[in-house]
């Protein structure tokens, strides 16, 4: 009753609002303002509202970062949470203007539904969490024959799961839940002694449970998910912009370049960190990616570098805790690697 | 001469006196209520039996136990959980609510802005109650300004733009704001389209006739969730690039056209109760279409199927939930977002949040049932059983 009208006026006066799907997206976000991201409704360390209602996360912070490199203010940004199925035609449609929202990279994606990933913020993949008291003594998920498992039906989840088994040559007893809170009461019932997912996801899952400390998660990854950002294809300038945001972020947490020392390191003698920070003389990195030349230091006060911003929202500083591995830069040991910024 | 009085009728009426003690005070009650027979006392040993195990672990976990203020998950875990609780406690973490209080209520909506919706619902409140009780006057003026004034002054509030108020959009609505607004629009758009289709329905006009059955028939075939799904997901793809149409304007149109179908198949029920002579004599006074179904026939059917009317009400609030599924975050939305919050992830989180939107839930939903019941009695002047 009280908003009668909005079904009236909300035609006209809010209704069609044009958003611009050009091929240019780096002229239209400069010309309203902000980037509109889109994130997942509610995936913890990735995208999840804070009391404020503030977007956190690795995935919300990548968008932060994107602002901080087109505006030099993290904060222009809007978030668009999308469910699973609706992230690729909010894309598509040009309803949002890049896609952060834990999703797979997959050839399918990138080139028959039209979406070009920049890279991989994440490496995640499937993993095993056992109840080490149902379950002594195992540390490795080849010992894990003739165990009942948890998981969600009709995910790639469960399919990956009968490959795995059957590929080792182990007996399973799936114990299988449509809904994702039927499986973590399940599983902290002791319905199964094994729950399978998305390594991260397994990490939130733990803090859920009755008894944290008795669950370990196994170190083997029995598929990979490599979770990263997406844009529309067909606007290379947008797409370099959002690459090279990510590549500065490895970049910088490789220099040694944080949030707390960026001010002192943009007087450094190091020609590389000068480089990248934009500032040498006559440097035309940043104008010729589109922005201005001290994005990367734009970027790194907004956010941090990659690893700051990991161990924020998912690494040691959260409630999460989860270890780098095999997220670690490529100097030590991990797969993160940055081309260079010249 | 007098005559003499031969009536046997006692012409003042004997004294009231007490019933008998054997059927008042609470013994009586008892007898007759709980152990009347075998079968009663064993139901009743049974009942008790039940509630004495069930409500003093209920009463435990959500009051007695209950951690009520804190800042993250420590609070609400025990110690083996990380956090500051006996182990083996188990107790509601409305601390988790509290700290979410603002953002279950009006989702994203920047909070400065907070005293915008508050001021609606106020509006709303003091135009509402008035009209609902019969004993205030000036029905017509509230009326005016309740489905008049108000949608357009809350429209203003709400999205803002002009004014120097600072304009909100849609998505940043969350939480019981979209909640109330899905259904009080989904109410009041969807009540006269129902009536409308309803009488289409049973029109002698051939195309009226068809176009009505077949609207309610297709939309009473489709799913709630199919609907919304088609609005969110296909829809953007056959406008042109760039256009994007509102998202709750989408769902709004999407949730009062379903309604107004069951609606209307709810007022045909009515409509159909109503003896043939009530129409002819209609008619035989000579009057039109509209005056015989305005004067005679609706106020009678309505009145008939009130608690049809209520039941789709409340069917439709509590289904506003489904737009969880296309991105918005009604009341239920909000709060299982909020569970993704790895500052609050505890093991009571999630059970502590979902029985605070079913409280607020309830809430409304009684409140509506209650209210109809005491419109039925008050109408109900012939067929009071």
């Amino acid at each position: 009753m009280k908003h009668i009208a909005i079904g009236i006026l909300g035609a006209a006066a809010l209704g069609l609002v044009a958003s611009a799907a050009s091929a240019a997206t780096l002229d239209d976000v400069k010309a309203k303002g902000f980037i509109q991201c889109g994130v997942s409704t509610g995936l913890a360390g990735f995208s999840a509202p804070d009391d404020k209602g503030d977007w956190q996360g690795i995935d919300a912070d990548f968008c932060r970062a994107v602002a901080a490199a087109v505006f030099g203010d993290g904060t222009k940004v809007k978030f668009t949470p999308l469910s699973a199925k609706e992230r690729f035609t909010a894309l598509q449609s040009g309803e949002i203007d890049m896609l952060s929202r834990n999703t797979t990279w997959t050839i399918n994606r990138d080139t028959a539904l039209g979406l070009n990933f920049v890279g991989v913020t994440y490496y995640d993949g499937q993993g095993f969490m056992i109840n080490a008291k149902k379950l002594p003594g195992v540390n490795s998920a080849l010992q894990l024959s003739g165990a009942a498992v948890c998981v969600q039906s009709g995910t790639t989840t469960e399919l990956n799961l009968a490959d795995y088994f059957k590929a080792n040559k182990m007996e399973y007893n799936p114990v299988v839940f449509e809904k994702l809170e039927e499986v973590n009461a399940a599983y902290d019932a002791g319905r199964c002694d094994v729950y399978t997912t998305d390594q991260s996801g397994l990490y939130g899952i733990r803090l859920t449970l009755g008894a944290p400390a008795d669950h370990v998660v196994l170190p083997e990854i029995i598929s990979k998910e490599p979770l990263g950002p997406a844009v529309r294809q067909g606007d290379d300038q947008w797409y370099h912009i959002v690459k090279w945001t990510y590549f500065a972020l490895l970049q910088a947490e490789e220099l040694g370049i944080t949030k707390a020392n960026i001010d002192e390191m943009k007087s450094s003698d190091s020609p590389e960190i000068k480089r990248v920070l934009g500032q040498e003389a006559d440097t035309k990195i940043g104008t010729d990616l589109g922005v201005s030349n001290d994005w990367v230091v734009n970027i790194v006060k907004a956010v941090g570098n990659y690893g700051e911003m990991f161990e924020r929202n998912v690494g040691s500083g959260s409630p999460l805790k989860i270890a780098r591995g095999i997220n670690a830069l490529w100097t030590k040991g991990g797969l993160q690697y940055a081309p260079p910024i010249r | 001469m007098q005559e003499h009085d031969t009536s046997w009728v006692r012409t003042e009426m004997a004294l009231s006196q007490q019933a008998p003690a054997g059927v008042r005070g609470l013994g009586a009650w008892i007898r007759k209520n709980l152990i009347a027979s075998t079968g009663d006392t064993i139901l009743t040993i049974v009942g008790i039996v039940l509630v004495a195990m069930i409500l003093p672990q209920i009463i435990n976990w959500a009051f007695i136990n209950a951690q009520w203020t804190g800042t993250d998950r420590t609070f609400c875990a025990t110690v083996a959980q990380g956090g500051i609780q006996p182990d083996g406690w188990s107790g509601a973490c409305w601390a988790f609510v509290n700290a979410k209080f603002g953002q279950f209520m009006f989702g994203r909506y920047p909070i400065d802005e907070r005293w915008r919706p508050i001021l609606v619902a106020v509006l709303f409140v003091v135009l509402l109650v008035p009209l609902l009780i019969p004993r205030v006057p000036r029905k017509g003026l509230n009326a005016i300004l309740f489905f008049l004034v108000l949608p357009i002054v809350a429209f203003i509030l709400l999205t803002g733009g002009v004014f120097g108020l600072l304009h909100v959009e849609t998505p940043l609505w969350g939480g019981l704001l979209v909640t109330l607004s899905l259904s009080f629009v989904g109410i009041a758009v969807s009540l006269p389209i129902g009536i409308v289709l309803a009488l289409g329905r049973r029109s002698k006009m051939p195309i009226v006739k068809t176009l009505c059955v077949v609207f309610i028939e297709t939309v009473r075939g489709i799913p709630l969730i199919t609907v919304l799904f088609m609005a969110s997901v296909m829809l953007p793809l056959f406008l042109p690039a760039g256009v994007t149409f509102d998202k709750l304007l989408r769902a709004l149109i999407g949730v009062s056209l379903f309604a107004a179908a069951y609606m209307a198949e709810v007022v045909r029920g009515g409509l159909q109760a109503i003896p043939k002579g009530q129409y002819e004599g209609a008619d035989s006074l000579g009057l039109g279409y509209w005056q015989k179904m305005g004067l005679i026939v609706l106020p009678q059917a309505l009145k008939l199927v009130i608690p049809g009317i209520v039941n789709t009400f409340i069917g439709m609030f509590k289904d506003t939930s489904l737009v969880y599924i296309i991105g918005m975050f009604d009341l239920l939305g909000v709060v299982k977002l909020h569970f993704s919050d790895a500052n609050w992830a505890t093991p009571q989180t999630a059970r502590s949040g979902l029985v605070f939107a079913a409280f607020v839930f309830w809430l409304f939903c009684f409140g509506m049932s209650r209210y109809s019941m005491f419109t039925e009695r008050r109408l109900d002047t012939s067929y009071k059983r």
